[in-house]
Order: structure tokens, then sequence, then C-alpha cells
């Protein structure tokens, strides 16, 4: 086994529809909250060939999508100053700012580079002594071990010209924001595999008992999603709300010890503003003060930067799951992966830019999907 | 974003004191810091690894135990109601990207 396409079965697949739909005595409402598991549901169409007997949303699953304006603002800010070197993954590249986005700082001849590890831009920092290397720390609890362990090694092997701009968000608090609002419709959650993966499942057996949901950790090949949706709608039908792990093969009760351990020791829980979303109290990740020498925002004096959203982008309404991205007006008109009202449409995960790229092209009213 | 894929340690090495490792996923080689996962994993071990970092080893022992429920599942599934449909909707699935 190589623990990948095996989870792709089409006969299994089957199988696991049939089990769905005969198990479902009425239709179910579930979200995923993770921009992979949006992506495998939006391209494999699953959620089109289950449509009698669940309706799945997209929920805030793609933390490039969640990252709020002014933090692109203060990203670009950095990337513009001449003694700057601003990395970043791949996915933030193209989000709009207020004004601009990284690849146009790029253009005009500003330091962007693209790392595929935070430690790239940790080393980067060592062979660059006369330049300020600044890592854009984005990311979910998946994300958080590996951006705070660039922080620690810096601290450690003494790098004083290494800092992160952090956008760090953690997923119970807004699946909390979700069940709380007043025209909330889901009845079930799909947990995102990786982020469990770190973190284990204990933080969600309170929000389950709370709002008597079924919380079910489910992975990203399309056996798995279907699994995972199959194991919630059991639950659903039986009057059960409890946490399940359909991901076992990569996911502990405990989660990964060290990775916490870490996590913790680099970060502590602060309120983060999400993208169309608002603040959410406690909901980020923030360098304790331990760690605040390697605070791009503290080194560059950006505190003070706030920054209004564009009332153009109903990126909050879709990504809470209110609207479908094909609902929104703007939607493959003033918005498109060329020319991107909001991170939503950028990100491969983002739910907007996986409706387009899949042809997902018809307006339907709200509600009515 | 939280992408992870699955891949097979082929080397393991030490870099001013970080565990490290080579990741080969399918042919692709990765340099691979393997700090979260040095307790438990040795070589020929499967990780799941994100941007760079091993963050958990895959438990093969349970992957085969759920691949096993699903097949005997399938094989029990006598239900043809729906194959047709699923069928034609589903020919896109196989050997599809991560």
């Amino acid at each position: 086994m190589k623990y990948l396409e095996e989870y792709r079965d089409p006969v299994l697949a089957r199988a696991l529809i049939q089990r769905i739909i005969g198990t479902a005595k009425r239709r179910w409402t579930l979200m995923e909250v993770c921009g992979g598991q949006t992506h495998t549901i939006v391209r494999q169409g699953l959620d089109e060939l289950l449509e009698n007997a669940v309706e799945m949303i997209h929920g805030p699953g793609c933390p490039v999508c969640v990252t709020p304006l002014e933090q692109i603002d203060k990203a670009l800010l950095l990337a513009a100053r001449p003694d700057v070197i601003f990395t970043s993954f791949g996915d933030m590249l193209r989000v709009p700012g207020s004004q601009c986005d990284l690849q146009q700082i790029r253009s005009r001849g500003g330091q962007v580079r693209v790392v595929y590890s935070p430690l790239d831009a940790l080393e980067l920092a060592i062979k660059n002594p006369d330049k300020q290397v600044v890592f854009f720390a984005v990311g979910f609890e998946t994300t958080a071990p590996a951006n705070a362990m660039a922080v620690h090694r810096a601290r450690e092997l003494g790098v004083p010209n290494f800092s992160v701009l952090v956008s760090h968000v953690t997923v119970p608090p807004a699946m909390v924001a979700i069940l709380d609002s007043p025209g909330n419709r889901v009845q079930g959650f799909l947990a995102a595999g990786h982020v469990c993966t770190i973190m284990g499942w204990s933080e969600y057996d309170p929000i389950a008992a709370k709002f008597r949901v079924p919380i079910v950790v489910t992975g990203f090949e399309p056996l798995d999603i279907l699994e995972g949706i199959w194991m919630a709608v059991k639950q659903l039908e039986e009057g059960r709300h409890e946490v399940e792990n359909q991901y076992v093969r990569a996911v502990k009760r405990t989660g990964t010890v060290p990775a916490r351990e870490l996590v913790e020791k680099v970060f502590e829980l602060v309120d983060r503003k999400w993208r169309g979303i608002g603040q959410i109290p406690m909901s980020g990740l923030g360098l304790r003060p331990e760690y605040a020498d390697f605070d791009a925002e503290r080194r560059f004096a950006l505190e003070d930067i706030h920054v209004d959203e564009s009332p153009d982008c109903h990126a909050g309404q879709v990504l809470q799951g209110i609207m479908k991205p094909h609902q929104c007006p703007a939607f493959g008109i003033t918005c498109t992966p060329e020319r991107p009202l909001g991170a939503p449409m950028v990100s491969s995960e983002g739910a907007c830019a996986a409706y387009h790229n899949f042809g997902r092209l018809r307006h339907t009213p709200a509600g009515a999907a | 974003m939280c992408l992870g894929i699955p891949g097979r340690i082929t080397e393991l090495r030490d870099d001013r004191g970080m565990p490290m490792g080579t990741v080969d996923f399918g042919g692709v080689r990765r340099e691979v810091c393997l700090s979260y996962v040095a307790d438990e994993v040795k070589l020929g071990d499967y990780v799941v690894v994100h941007v760079g970092f091993a963050i958990s080893k895959v438990d093969e022992d349970e992957a085969l135990k759920t691949f096993e429920a699903l097949k005997a599942m399938s094989q029990l599934d006598e239900l043809e109601w729906i194959g047709e449909i699923a069928d034609k909707s589903l020919e896109g699935i196989q050997g599809s990207g991560a």
C-alpha cells in the first residue's frame, strides 16, 4: 500500500455512496472545514452524487482565504522594503491586498520568494545576513508546528535577521462561531484530518456535546470523505452526536504530542480577525513574549495598521456557508481566478476557485442549492 | 494548505541537532524534518508530510483494517439502483492527482 491511490477506488466509492443514500432517511446538512476536502468534494462531484441525502456546505477551511486584508497589506508593506526578503508559501502571492498583491510587488523589484518549508526561509536568512528575511506564517494548527520550529530554531541558532508575520488561526473557535450564528444550518461536521493529526480530537468533544452535532475527523481522499459523511449521517439518523475518527491511519486521540508542545512553547492563543467574518475571540495564535523579538509586526512597527474589507467581495458569507460561491453576484463576472476580488477565488483550496475551476457556473438563489 | 502527503523514509540524519531525513513520495524525494516523529519512526516507515515536516507516522495496521472493512462492505453490497448513475459520475476518480 502507498496510503494514497487505494483511497480513490471507484468500486469502493460506489459502495459507500449507496450506503449513505440508503442510510439517510431525510436530507442532512454537513459542513467540511478543510479546503483540501472542499477541493476533493467539488472536483469529484461527490456533493452532486449525494444531492438527495446530504447537502455539503463548504466552511472556512482555507487559511489563505480567511487571512484578513490588513495582514495582506502588512505583507505588501514589508515586501516593498529594499532591506527585506519576503518569503511565503506560494498560495499567498496572488491574494489581493487593498492596492495590489505580492506578485505585483515582485514584478516592481520587491524581493518576494516562495518557499516550500519555513525552514527554507530560515536558511535564506542565515545565507543573507545583510538582509532582513521575513516569513509569512499563515495556516491552521497543521502548519503551526512547522512555523513554530522555524522561530524556535532561529532563536536557538541566533539568527537576528529572521522574523515572522503571523496570521495563524485555529479551527474549533470558527466552528463554534458558525454554530452560534442565528442563520446556522449545519447539523454535522467533517473535521479537518491534518489539523487533528497535530491536535488530536479532545477539543471537539465539548462542541459536539454542547451543540449536539456529530463531528467526524476525516481524511482527504474520496473514500475518506465518503466514509466520513457516512459516519456522520449514521450518527444523525441514530440521534447521536459524538466525535468519531475516520482518519485512523494518521490521527491519534492525543495528536502529535511533541508538535503540540513546541506550538504551545512558541505561540499563545490570541483574538484574530477572519476575513469576511470579523474578530473571533481566542481564535488564533500569536508569538509568546519570549519570542517577541521574532515578531515582524513589532520589528517593523506595523502593529497599528487596520484596514476595512471591500464590500464587493462576499467571502464572509461564502466562508460561513450562508452563500454558495456561484450565488455571489460577483462570481465569474467581476471576480475570476485571473482577477480575484477575494482570497477564496485565488487559493486552489478556496471554495470560489474550486467552483470556478470545475465548471460550477450556474447561478441559483441562495438557500435553494 | 493543510495538504499532507504520505511518503516512505529512505534516509535518516542529523542537522545541527535536528532529526532530518529523506522521504520518498512515489519516486520524488524530499528533505523532511522528522523532529516531531523522531521517537516513533525508523527507516522504511511511512509518514504524513506537510510543508517539509513529518506530522505523523502512518499507522499501517489501522490503514489495512479500514481498507479491509471497506472492501468487505463493497462485496456485501447488492444494491444496484444507483450503480449506473454513480459509475458514470465516478469515471473521473481513478488516477486523479492529489
